[in-house]
């Protein structure tokens, strides 16, 4: 341990180290989140018939289909991943760039998705939410921080593999340098993740 | 413990680099000057909040008519609270001196992310430029106090959520100082520093570390959540809206308690490092000091109920959150038996850092024991919300982490600048410090017991006299600090160049020339044995 420590000294580039880094940044994202489904919880056992019901009236069927978009997003995030290790750029680049869509199709879905909550006065403050018991009131206004919150991480995560993309193109990240991709495919994969537990707790709660 | 042959000739880190003046300071990556960015901040911060504290005091002197108006003390108690607790207290010693001081006690040339050290400074003075900006536009400073409770802090008309949001951002410095610390100590120990061979100051700081990772982003989606609710209206705490504002303390205390412990054990590891220096001994139960500061982060974070014991949040509830009180007063007595143990037979020089470090010991065991009494639930119920909660904890945050960073300073400050101030006016300002801290919080103990409610601006005659002794003990505890501060800024212009080891200290700072070169160590030492070893002619 202590001899291979003592060679990341010198060497200006520890992989391992900016790894554990950014499994660290992880873990806090999972409980930024955490405090989220923490009152989720509390929340649920207080109101479960609202949230039957409120989870009723949210739409499955995008819900589902940006599971579906969030997943193969993540898949194809790890080729790039695999891609780059093989030395090969016009997967790579393909393969970011393919993710990257995706994202925004989330985005898209998202916004239509949003839209047409609040066309139905269902949004904080909003007149039809406002008439709605208590427990559909935490119901939404924790599925509006929930999503939102996870929309602003998509939102990022979208910044972050741009960047990547750039750098993938000037060569800053090659077969044998692409810690930094590695490192954003994670966080790419903790958005999945976390988006994989947001739907059964909002959209299959009735 | 060897150390490579140090070159005397090599430059400092004040004065290497290619950009000069102030640039050269905020855009350095250097884990020194970025810790040096932090003291000045910081000590810039501590004198506003100790100011807003005198004037707390002042308004206690009289009643009728009282110097300020009361809408003027609740801005007080909370500015003077948010910035002692998130611009002071918490980033306190890990930033400065965890900065400073963790990778050359670990035998490293910087952390393992620079940048990111750095980038955690800027969010640091955004927090605090931004706390800053809560103060003057709107509708006046925040009023809920630094707890920022629902409802109130939902419905309050002053600045809260800019307020909040800063300690939103000031969460971001915390935890990204934490990840670098953590990464640090994993992957940059030199050669031969096995984890039972670290100075107990880097583990305390790995038990920070941890905590701020663990902790920092429930109190981080707590406030964002405050923030929502009263930007856009969304129902999460708000009881109109079918919302719990228990879950509301909940959360808050998930964080704010274990907080606690990010503002203590720093101090505490500090403490470590120079008591065995002064008392010209190892240290006594190594072990026992490195596993209770992990024993400590794990369990500080399952007490944060005993702050709620009054709202009423069930008696099972209660009852668990009471016995893990109990349970967590363990490892921090273990540490004070071990440090009295230290001291036992041992060589005991009284220079300041050593007085004020004996002043931690004492003070943090009042602050710990007034700490435990409240554990017991049926005295919590009389003290809560009094007098007496407010002298407890600053016996804890100011006479532990306070008196901590001030020993911590002392005992570093030559080494840092290369200059050594005036030793017997440190001693001097000593009185003062010891004095008006006792005269000031001892008699909040008192007044507590009576009944005195913390976080009125005004009080009942029976009161007066407690109230009056507590200000002049204030006044008497600022003179001191002004005192202590203005001996180190004299120093840091005409203080005496000073020898690479004033202090005879055996850790890895010790054997680097002072001021330390740019990269540390000109060549990574080799550890080939525990720390505080003391050999008998540096005992001479």
């Amino acid at each position: 341990m202590s001899s291979s420590t003592h060679a990341s000294h010198e060497a200006h580039k520890d992989y391992e180290g900016s790894k554990l880094g950014m499994w660290l940044f992880l873990f806090t994202e999972i409980l930024l989140f955490g405090g989220l489904f923490l009152l989720y919880s509390a929340y649920r056992a207080k109101y479960p018939f609202d949230f039957h019901n409120g989870g009723q009236h949210l739409n499955t069927f995008i819900g589902v289909l940006n599971t579906v978009i969030l997943l193969t997003s993540s898949l194809t995030v790890a080729i790039a991943i695999s891609a780059i290790q093989k030395g090969n750029r016009r997967l790579t680049l393909l393969c970011l760039s393919a993710t990257i869509v995706f994202g925004l199709l989330f985005l898209v879905d998202k916004y239509i998705e949003w839209s047409a909550e609040i066309g139905h006065g269902i949004y904080p403050n909003g007149p039809e939410l406002l008439k709605l018991p208590d427990g559909e009131k935490i119901f939404y206004g924790l599925y509006y921080c929930m999503t939102g919150l996870h929309g602003l991480h998509v939102i990022a995560g979208i910044i972050v593999l741009s960047i990547m993309l750039a750098f993938v193109r000037s060569g800053k990240i090659t077969s044998t340098d692409f810690n930094k991709l590695e490192n954003a495919g994670l966080y790419w994969h903790l958005v999945d993740v976390i988006w994989i537990f947001l739907l059964p707790l909002l959209y299959l709660s009735a | 413990m060897t150390s490579a042959a140090q070159n005397a000739s090599v430059s400092s880190y004040l004065d290497a680099g290619d950009r000069r003046g102030f640039p050269a300071w905020i855009l350095s990556t250097d884990h020194k000057r970025i810790g040096i960015l932090y003291l000045a901040s910081l000590a810039v911060l501590f004198f506003v909040a100790v100011a807003i504290g005198v004037l707390m005091r002042v308004e206690q002197l009289s009643v009728n008519p009282p110097p300020f108006a009361p809408a003027t003390y609740n801005a007080f108690f909370t500015v003077h609270g948010v910035i002692m607790i998130f611009m002071f207290v918490l980033p306190g010693l890990p930033s400065v001196f965890g900065n400073f001081f963790l990778p050359i006690l670990i035998g490293a040339r910087d952390v393992a992310f620079p940048r990111l050290n750095l980038m955690s400074w800027y969010f640091y003075i955004a927090g605090a430029l931004i706390a800053v900006a809560a103060l003057f536009t709107g509708n006046g400073p925040p009023d809920t106090g630094w707890t920022f409770y629902a409802p109130y802090s939902l419905r309050s008309g002053t600045n809260v959520t800019l307020a909040v949001f800063a300690a939103f951002v000031l969460g971001f410095s915390s935890i990204l100082t934490g990840i670098n610390f953590i990464t640090t100590i994993h992957r940059l120990r030199a050669p031969g520093m096995t984890w039972h061979r670290m100075p107990l100051f880097a583990w305390s700081l790995y038990g920070t570390a941890w905590i701020q990772v663990l902790v920092t982003p429930i109190i981080g989606i707590t406030l964002l959540l405050v923030v929502a609710e009263r930007v856009f209206g969304v129902g999460v705490f708000d009881p109109a809206k079918g919302g719990d504002p228990i879950l509301y303390q909940h959360l808050f205390w998930i964080y704010s308690h274990p907080a606690v412990y990010i503002m203590i054990l720093p101090a505490m590891g500090a403490i470590t490092e120079i008591i065995p220096t002064f008392a010209h001994r190892t240290i006594f139960g190594y072990r026992a000091i490195a596993y209770s500061s992990i024993a400590i982060a794990a369990l500080g974070s399952l007490v944060w109920g005993h702050h709620m014991f009054t709202s009423g949040m069930g008696e099972l509830a209660n009852t668990v959150f009471s016995l893990l009180t109990f349970i967590v007063a363990v490892p921090s007595a273990i540490k004070v038996f071990n440090w009295t143990s230290t001291l036992y037979k041992g060589s005991i020089e009284l220079k300041p850092p050593m007085l004020f470090a004996l002043t931690f010991i004492f003070l943090f065991s009042i602050g710990g024991l007034t700490g435990l009494m409240q554990g017991a639930l049926n005295v919590n119920t009389h003290l809560h919300d009094t007098y007496f909660i407010v002298g407890h904890f600053h016996y804890v945050m100011f006479g532990g982490t306070g008196m901590g960073f001030l020993a911590a300073l002392l005992y570093w400050f030559p080494k840092m600048f290369g200059k050594m101030y005036n030793e017997k006016m440190a001693a001097i300002a000593w009185v003062p410090i010891f004095i008006g801290f006792n005269m000031l919080y001892f008699t909040m103990l008192i007044l507590g017991m009576m009944g005195m409610p913390r976080r009125y601006f005004t009080h009942l005659p029976q009161y007066h006299t407690g109230h009056v002794i507590a200000s002049i003990g204030a006044f008497i505890l600022a003179s001191g600090l002004l005192l202590f501060f203005a001996n180190l800024a004299i120093a840091l212009i005409k203080g005496k160049k000073v020898a690479q080891n004033p202090w005879g200290g055996v850790t890895l700072e010790w054997l680097i020339p002072t001021p330390p070169p740019r990269d540390n160590f000109e060549e990574i030492p080799t550890i080939d044995d525990r720390p505080y070893v003391f050999n008998p002619e540096a005992a001479q």
